[in-house]
């Protein structure tokens, strides 16, 4: 019995969502009483640091393979290295390379496997894990009853913690089968915290007029150090790009700080955002359905109040 | 082309979300159920053009009671060829994985389709489990695909971009937005579907290993406190000393 957390990295680099994962599994072992092992796949710089969020061990491969997500190869990868330590549990990050990962390894491990948890699995009866479902607009306890588990972990549903020491990387052998996938371009939108890692967010919709509009966005967005999101009606019209779009057939978020200007906030659009934890709305309507969803409102022009925002902002930044 | 699309029942996106006996279940009492979204309009749509394109069939497959039929129609009645239910009410994803690819294994489908995730449950995980149930490539989260011969080249939501992966047939793919336009079923489509096959697929024995037993509705939220628009200090204030999140 051991827990095992993939930690995802991205260009060779750890990101937050590896150090959330450790903590997760960190604290998913101390509830089971054994040990969590961290496995790093590819170039992966700075895997000791891994220990201080509680990994006890960690594991490495570097096949130049895995420098490019192929779900087949990582799955056989991260399931012979279950199988050397003994992991009956297995985490992962609750990302485009971890949700592509969770079902495979769920169907070969033959493991019953939570999607997206917000929660550290409460094993005193059973166990038992938390995620988000419909949406975002409820949440679901669910009941894993095989051997084998396997869960992915929401991104900023879980503070990374340093309850550890760093622990001297070990490689690990693994028998990886041939890739039948070949990866051409990785195309990234460089220097922004991509919308799902977002810790704050400046969101614009209808209220915006015109695509040329989104200077006073931006603005507010760069003095935060937030990551500009849309509603869907902004991105369908083309006026933003389509991975800006959250809600529910978008991306669903759950930032510290979601600022939310010109969206009216309609059911499907606070789906994919009422897990933030502070929502502040500017509308000039009243009685947009967002402000009651919101912590913060004002009611305002926000051609006047933005540019207003931005500078108190830096006021602050100043101060 | 033989292209398999899986296509599942949730309700639709305003559906008012509540629970029943003593929180243990959904309450579909006055829900209205559509087709997931991203299976009909990205998944089930790629899937059409790619046919038309290309020649060769589109079938689609649901796993559930009799009630899904609805949903199963309106896949026949926007251009799919012949339908497929599994009669089976499983629990939890790796069930309906198991079921569809018990169904799929020697059908020789070229591709096999899915929706990035439901609206419902959100896991996003039958693409993969389909994909390692029948030992086939997967790709995930597909914004847009370009088909030559046997050859896809497919471009792939990942964070604050997008990655291009070339994939030969057969492999699974789970369809994100882009993929396609949504298309709204004509009348002829609506006529023609109901004169084409839907057929009765008797399920394989699979067991649920995970299963919701909970749940609950997020807190409710206190009143907005609102802010004089002309004290933007004021709100900065509340947001770094009270809500502390800047």
């Amino acid at each position: 019995m051991a827990v095992l957390v993939f930690a995802e990295s991205q260009n060779g680099k750890f990101k937050k969502n590896a150090f959330e994962a450790v903590t997760y599994g960190a604290r998913t072992a101390k509830a089971m009483g054994t040990d969590c092992i961290a496995l790093c796949l590819g170039v992966a710089e700075g895997a000791d640091q891994l220990g201080l969020y509680g990994a006890s061990k960690v594991l490495h491969n570097g096949d130049e393979s895995l420098n490019k997500l192929d779900s087949q190869v990582y799955t056989a990868a991260i399931a012979q290295a279950a199988e050397k330590t003994g992991a009956n549990v297995v985490i992962l990050s609750h990302s485009s390379t971890g949700k592509s990962l969770l079902g495979r390894l769920a169907a070969r491990m033959d493991a019953g496997s939570v999607s997206g948890a917000n929660a550290v699995p409460v094993t005193d009866n059973g166990f038992k894990v938390k995620k988000g479902v419909f949406s975002g607009k409820a949440y679901a306890w669910y009941e894993i009853k095989s051997d084998n588990k396997l869960i992915s972990v929401m991104g900023n549903s879980i503070q990374p913690e340093q309850t550890g020491a760093e622990v001297g990387v070990e490689s690990i052998e693994l028998d990886l089968p041939a890739s039948k996938i070949t990866v051409k371009e990785v195309k990234r939108v460089e220097g922004t915290t991509p919308l799902p890692e977002a810790e704050l967010v400046v969101s614009a919709g209808r209220g915006m007029k015109a695509p040329e509009n989104w200077g006073i966005i931006e603005e507010l967005a760069d003095v935060l150090g937030a990551t500009t999101a849309c509603s869907r009606p902004v991105a369908d019209t083309g006026w933003r790009p389509h991975h800006e779009h959250v809600g529910q057939t978008g991306i669903a978020i759950r930032p510290n700080l979601y600022i939310a200007v010109g969206i009216s906030g309609a059911i499907q659009h606070l789906a994919g955002v009422n897990n933030s934890k502070v929502i502040v709305v500017i509308n000039k309507d009243p009685e947009a359905p967002f402000f009651k969803a919101a912590d913060y409102g004002v009611v305002a022009d926000l051609f006047d109040v933005v540019p207003k925002l931005t500078e108190a902002i830096k006021a602050l930044k100043a101060g | 082309m033989k292209i398999l699309v899986c296509v599942t029942k949730t309700p639709e996106t305003t559906a008012r979300i509540a629970f029943k006996d003593n929180n243990s279940s959904f309450d579909t009492d006055g829900v209205q159920f559509i087709m997931n979204p991203y299976d009909e309009w990205y998944a089930l749509v790629r899937a059409l053009e790619w046919k038309e394109a290309d020649g060769g069939s589109v079938a689609v497959v649901n796993v559930g009671p009799p009630a899904n039929d609805t949903v199963i129609r309106k896949a026949l009645a926007i251009g799919a060829d012949e339908a497929y239910r599994i009669n089976a009410e499983p629990q939890s994803s790796l069930a309906v994985a198991k079921q569809i690819a018990a169904f799929a294994k020697d059908k020789g489908f070229d591709a096999i389709f899915t929706g990035k995730e439901s609206i419902d449950y959100n896991g996003s995980e039958m693409g993969a489990m389909l994909a390692e149930l029948l030992d086939l490539p997967y790709v995930s989260f597909a914004n847009y695909m370009d088909v030559s011969g046997n050859s896809a080249t497919i471009s792939r939501d990942i964070e604050g971009g997008s990655e291009v992966v070339e994939v030969e047939t057969p492999f699974v793919l789970s369809a994100s937005k882009g993929l396609a336009e949504q298309r709204i079923p004509n009348m002829r489509g609506i006529m023609m579907a109901k004169r084409k096959p839907l057929n009765v697929v008797e399920p394989v024995e699979a067991n649920d290993l995970a299963v919701a037993v909970a749940y609950e509705l997020p807190p409710a939220k206190t009143a907005v406190k609102l802010v004089d628009p002309d004290n933007m200090e004021e709100l900065v204030r509340l947001l770094h000393e009270e809500a502390k999140v800047i």
